[in-house]
């Protein structure tokens, strides 16, 4: 269906996660920006849990083997068609043979290709994500390389359905309906602003290191990945040397070594660590920091439980507003 | 409910910081390097809107686990629960959906406690061969320099008990043991150390384990030994589960 042509390490196949499986020690991997790759699956029609392509170094190329309709959400990269320019958040119709060029984003960090149908990768324990550490999932439990060919599931025409229906629309990017984030002091726009929820050992920190936490931006440092972001910024000092025993920890938690350097864990995390929490990065947010750069900044804002829920209801509808307006838009066409 | 709780959703629901709240309170009430130090009460605590974390009180031992393997029994059950996954005396539930009532949750984990009997899961035995230092274990000078002990005493103390499997976690297949000796361990590294091979055997504070494949640790690497411990093909896909035993055998010790 597609072949690679770069070489440009580090793209995986992933879908909305791998649910289920912490209690033998496998995280949930999927989508980095999970609303990106649903966002995708909407646009060409796919099941929920179909899986795509994440992009997170460019150029990326790829040549279609034969016609289908395809999708590019997240990063808002500079992509072309042969020669013709694709945006960003637009579904479009391929021809056998047609490249795909996928070029450095303008802004954002990952870039989802989507195909019709979805990415046909066996499902292992619940998934089509690639697990990393245990090499299992996605295209052979591994990144993708030059020379792989990735099949879309085949797809049964719907009667009445065009090819047409499917591609030559776009969505509006959801930080342009979501909105940026406030802060105070007010953040560099450039910065990624998220809520954080206080954890478990928020309050074992020294008073001026939880202020910094707050007030101060933290630079995402290049040894940040799917894994997990390692911050830049002020020491974080704790009252007294925490360690803890053993636990259970989910995407999202910002963990801190006793480097005083916090760690975001996010989707190839480990499922349990041992590390103090200071704090969790909400999972109504995660989309948001998954679109930040290495050597960008990130700003912090606190939340409470009951906002951060709030935010997840907000980002479920918004997703089904979306799902609306396609159906709405597909009905419409002639 | 839990004093850890109701702190954090005091000090998100104000927006305060500090300053609303008086400064002993923030002081006297945290017992952080030992939770279990504070000896009667479990500490619970939310891990963003995903999940919430149960910290049972008193000793790292059998017993304690043992009621942690019925807790997890239990609130597997429980109505928008999607899995209960136990860890090192305490359980972390992760969401369906984020109860807009976590205070129920709270209170049904407490109840829950009280009532839980210890479960005794009988294993099997398992006995796996361990080459001690050298390449395979860059650590060891580590622990070595911590406890004052030789190579041949912490050798000795490590390959001397049967461990038990207390929680898999970390990645896939990873056991946590229970059982250690406490004169050999050894605090966390202040960084992770990356591209550890698997069948890596460590130290972390007062805990071991043997890493299931190559990836990062943040705990002192001891030692190495050959084992599978994962098939994702399979519908149970670990070697281990909690409620095995395994034991160290010295198969050689680089100096």
């Amino acid at each position: 269906m597609i072949e690679v042509l770069s070489n440009a390490a580090l793209a995986t196949i992933q879908d909305q996660g791998r649910q289920g499986y912490l209690r033998y020690g496998v995280g949930t991997s999927g989508a980095m920006d999970r609303v990106a790759l649903a966002i995708g699956n909407l646009m060409l029609g796919n099941p929920d849990d179909a899986a795509g392509i994440e992009i997170p170094l460019f150029p990326f190329r790829v040549r279609f083997t034969q016609d289908t309709a395809f999708a590019l959400t997240g990063a808002d990269c500079s992509a072309r068609l042969g020669e013709r320019p694709v945006l960003p958040w637009w579904t479009l119709q391929a021809k056998k043979d047609d490249v795909l060029t996928i070029g450095v984003p303008a802004s954002g960090a990952r870039c989802y290709l989507l195909l019709k149908g979805g990415v046909d990768v066996p499902v292992v324990l619940g998934s089509r994500s690639t697990q990393l550490r245990g090499e299992f999932g996605g295209f052979l439990g591994r990144q993708l390389k030059k020379g792989d060919v990735v099949q879309a599931a085949a797809v049964e025409p719907v009667h009445g359905e065009t090819i047409n229906d499917l591609a030559g629309f776009g969505i509006t990017p959801p930080s342009w309906t979501l909105g940026e984030l406030e802060t105070s002091p007010v953040a560099d726009p450039a910065d990624t602003v998220v809520r954080v929820l206080p954890a478990g050992e928020y309050e074992a920190y020294e008073q001026d290191s939880i202020e910094a936490f707050w007030r101060e931006s933290w630079k995402v440092t290049p040894q940040s990945d799917r894994y997990g972001y390692r911050l830049g910024g002020p020491v974080l000092v704790s009252k007294r040397p925490v360690e803890m025993r053993s636990h259970g920890i989910v995407p999202g938690v910002i963990q801190v070594p006793p480097s005083g350097q916090p760690i975001i864990q996010l989707r190839d995390a480990q499922p349990s660590g041992g590390y103090p929490k200071i704090g969790t990065v909400v999972e109504a947010d995660l989309w948001r920091l998954a679109q930040a750069r290495i050597g960008s900044k990130l700003r912090f804002v606190q939340t409470s439980y009951e906002e951060a829920v709030d935010a997840q209801d907000e980002l479920d509808r918004y997703m089904t507003k979306l799902r609306n307006l396609v159906g709405l838009h597909r009905g419409t066409r002639p | 409910m839990s004093p850890i709780l109701e702190r954090v959703l005091d000090a998100t629901t104000t927006g305060a910081m500090t300053s609303k709240r008086p400064q002993q309170n923030l002081q006297g009430t945290v017992h952080l390097t030992t939770p279990s130090d504070s000896g009667e009460k479990p500490r619970i605590s939310l891990l963003g809107t995903s999940a919430m974390l149960f910290e049972a009180p008193g000793e790292l031992d059998l017993q304690t686990q043992r009621r942690i393997w019925a807790l997890g029994q239990r609130a597997a059950k429980w109505d928008g629960i999607r899995e209960a996954v136990p860890g090192m005396s305490n359980l972390m539930l992760t969401f369906d959906r984020p109860p807009r009532q976590p205070a129920s949750l709270v209170a049904a984990l407490h109840d829950a406690w009280e009532a839980a009997e210890e479960l005794s899961l009988e294993g099997k035995t398992v006995v796996l061969p361990v080459q001690y230092g050298g390449d395979f274990g860059p650590h060891l000078s580590d622990v070595v320099a911590h406890t004052g002990l030789s190579v041949d005493e912490i050798v000795a103390l490590h390959s001397e008990p049967l461990y038990t499997v207390y929680a898999l976690g970390s990645h896939p297949g990873y056991c946590y043991l229970g059982g250690m000796d406490p004169r050999i361990a050894a605090p966390r590294r202040k960084v992770p150390v990356l591209g550890l091979p698997g069948g890596a055997v460590s130290i972390g504070g007062v805990q071991t384990g043997v890493s299931a494949s190559a990836g990062p640790s943040g705990w002192n690497t001891i030692g190495h030994t050959d084992m599978s411990f994962f098939d994702p093909a399979r519908t149970n896909p670990a070697m281990f589960a909690p409620g095995d035993m395994i034991r160290f055998s010295v198969e050689r010790i680089v100096r």
